[in-house]
Order: C-alpha cells, then structure tokens, then sequence
C-alpha cells in the first residue's frame, strides 16, 4: 500500500473549496487532501451538500471559488471529468437494456482491460446477464453501478451513498470493493448516515454542516 | 484518446442508440408513421387534380418528413438525463460532442433514412414529375441530416426543462426555416427550368459541413450546462 507521507502529491488537494446556489452557500469553504491509497468519508446531514460536493469533485457542477490540485496539478472543471469514476442516486444504464449489454457499453467506451462477464461475476450477478436491467431489483441495479466502476480505469472514486439498497452481502461487496482499489494505490471519496461498517482502509472522514 | 478507442466508442454508441430503438420499435416507428400518413392524406384531401398535387409535392413532403422529425427529438436526451447515463458519458475518456454526433446519426438513421428511402413512392404518390425526383432527393438527402443536427442542439439546450415539447418546437422551428426554404426552393427552381437550383443544394451541402463540425461541439456544452 502506498503510504500517504512517502508520496510526494496527494492525489486529491482542495483548498477553499466553495459552492453556493443562486448567491445561497451550499457548502464550503473545505480544506482537505485525499492521498492515493486512502478513503474519505463525508458525514453530514440530509441536505449538508454531500451529494453537491461529490459532483462537484466529478466535474459535474463548477465550483463557486477555491482550488483544485488533481495529482499535483490544478485542474478545472473538464480535467476532474478524466480521472473519476462517479457512483450517483440515478442508475447510470439503461433500463431496456440488459445486464451484459450495459457493462459492454460501459467497456468500450472506458477502453476497459476488464472483461463485462468478468465485472458481473464479481458483483454477484452471474446468470443475470440476459436480464434486462429493469427486470432488476434495486440492490441488483445497485450492483450493475458498481460493476461499472471496475470497468473504468478512474484512480478517484465518488460514491455517493454506495450502501443504499444493499442487502449485508451487497455492503460486504461495496467494502471489498473500496478495499481493492484503494490497496491498488487508488482513492476513494464516499458519503454514508454512517449507519454502516467502514470499510477496512486508512480512512478520514470530512464533516459537512448545513 | 488515440483514434481505436474513439472508433470503438462512437460504435458502441451507435451498438446502444440502435438497440434502445429495437427494444422501443414501436415508438421509433412513430416518426415514419406520421409522415406516411400526412403524405397519404393530401391526395385524398385534394381530390384527383394531379396538376395541382403536383405544384405542391416537393412542399408537402418536405413539411411531413421536417416535422416527423420533430416529433423525436425531445427524448434525444431526455433518457439519458433521467436515469443519470448522460453523467456517466461526461465522465467516460470519450469527448462528448463524438458520441453526440453518434446519437443524432442514429437518429437520423431511424427517422429520416427510411423516409428518405419511401421518397420514390411518395413522388408516385403526389404525381411529381419524374425529372424532379433527383433535386428533391438531393435536398432532402444533404437537408434532413442537417435539420437532425440543429434539433439535436435545440434538444439539449431544453433538455433541463420539464415538458419542455413546445418550447423546443418554437425554438426549432425558426432554424429550420431556412433548410426548409432552400430545401424546397430547390425543386421549386429546378421545377421552373432555373439551372441556379444546384445552388441552394450547394449551401444546404455547405451548412451541412458546419453543423456536423459546430453542432456536436455546441450540444455537448448545452448537456454539461443542463446538467449544473
């Protein structure tokens, strides 16, 4: 495992990292490094800006003021988009499609060493395959998300309450997950009610007020 | 990204686009439906006066397939934002505006190509002499491909707005004028013997290569703005 301190940039820095909304803060001004090989969890309330945050991470919303330093660099907006991979509240596939057919779009497009049946199987939905996506329960379409992670290359993470609809063998999967990229020399940045098991990696946790 | 990987997204797109078509056949026939049946009714309507059929041929079927198209384009995207893929696109290696371009492809592949194929019969249809069936093959081939492109930019710039089905008509429309205008002025031209109709079919051709280049790029900023 990479250690935080013998790595000279950390892989994530903001510094007075601001949002607001129509002149309405959101959250902000944050200070935080996140280190390759290390996971972070953001703690706050309904409504502290948690989910805001993560998409702002992800390139999705532009930050109102402060700075992001990406792998020791300062990036805007479109050069965050390059390196995460984003877990959401939305699916992120369609429903029409099936299983398989989603992760090999999801493939091709990330250029994905991984293979699609390879991804399904480690999420639990060998034999799945054929089943078109909205056939799926809701911790089954969860899984489908998080198969998608492994398909991208993204060294920093974003999950945004990855244990909702998970059954205690879905919250063991999303642990062993983050745990893997993260021993891989990976980051992960995840929000949680904290109502769940940590998952067993070097973590710091980040707190948000409303 | 190096060229392979922007071959093999763009036909994974096009792999996905077709295959939500075929999963939703009924929808996607709707368009072509539409514009059959506009073209089917104005015989009927006029009764048998060739002569006059004739005048309007090139108008009629240019109004049915412009508007068939228009019936579509307000789920281009819409899906996608639903149920978050569009976020996932953003996030992907592949530029935006490329898979963009894939999409109004298959859009136009499935709305218009198949009208653009029943031409032939239609001209039949609405006694249009034969000598007009190649200009209005030719506009209709360089026009419907660009009226795809300027829709797909209108729809992602509504795309942020709930029901928004009549706004982007109003906004669609105006910039659909002018391809329609030279679109149909070409065969009106050709119609009267003016040799200058290959000219409006030379600036459909030319507004056609600027929005290929300019439309993807312009509905892909459109996307990343809808979705903040």
């Amino acid at each position: 495992m990479n250690s935080p301190a013998s790595d000279p940039a950390p892989l994530l820095e903001c510094r007075g990292l601001c949002f607001s909304r129509n002149e309405e803060p959101i959250f902000g001004p944050l200070d935080f490094t996140l280190a390759a090989g290390t996971a972070i969890q953001v703690l706050g309330g309904n409504g502290a800006g948690k989910t805001t945050l993560l998409r702002v991470l992800a390139g999705l919303l532009p930050a109102s003021q402060g700075e992001v330093h990406f792998q020791g660099r300062s990036v805007d907006q479109q050069h965050l988009v390059q390196g995460t991979a984003f877990l959401g509240h939305l699916p992120g596939h369609k429903a029409d499609l099936s299983a398989l057919e989603n992760l090999q779009f999801t493939a091709a497009l990330h250029a994905s060493a991984l293979a699609p049946e390879a991804a399904l199987t480690d999420v639990g939905l060998a034999g799945f395959e054929q089943q078109q996506a909205r056939r799926l329960s809701a911790g089954q379409n969860k899984r489908l998300a998080l198969a998608r992670l492994r398909l991208s290359a993204a060294p920093l993470w974003l999950l945004d309450e990855p244990y909702a609809n998970l059954d205690r063998d879905g919250i063991a999967l999303v642990n062993r997950q983050i745990g893997d990229h993260v021993n891989a020399g990976g980051a992960v940045l995840l929000t949680t009610h904290g109502a769940y098991a940590p998952p067993p990696v070097p973590m710091h946790t980040l707190e948000l007020r409303a | 990204m190096s060229a392979p990987g922007l071959l093999a997204a763009g036909r994974a797109q096009i792999q996905r686009d077709l295959r939500l078509v075929w999963r939703r056949r009924g929808d996607a026939l709707q368009p072509v439906l539409f514009a059959v049946m506009v073209i089917a009714l104005f015989p009927l309507a006029l009764g048998g006066e060739h002569e006059q059929l004739a005048r309007i041929a090139p108008g009629v079927l240019w109004v049915a397939i412009l508007l068939a198209g228009l019936l579509t384009l307000d789920v281009l995207f819409r899906s996608d934002v639903d149920d978050g893929s569009l976020e996932q696109l953003l996030l992907s290696p592949a530029p935006l505006a490329w898979l963009i371009a894939m999409r109004v492809l298959v859009h136009w592949a499935v709305t218009a190509l198949p009208l653009l194929l029943l031409t032939p019969v239609f001209a039949e249809l609405l006694f249009l002499p034969g000598r007009l069936l190649t200009p209005l093959m030719l506009s209709l081939a360089l026009g419907t491909p660009l009226l795809s492109l300027i829709g797909a930019m209108v729809a992602a710039l509504t795309v942020g707005i709930r029901r928004s089905g009549i706004l982007l008509a109003v906004l669609a429309l105006p910039l659909y004028v002018p391809v329609l205008v030279f679109g149909a002025g070409a065969v009106v031209a050709a119609d009267q013997g003016l040799s200058s109709w290959i000219g409006a079919i030379y600036l459909l051709a030319a507004g056609l290569v600027l929005a290929l280049v300019l439309a993807p790029l312009a509905a892909a900023t459109a996307l990343r703005i809808a979705l903040s």
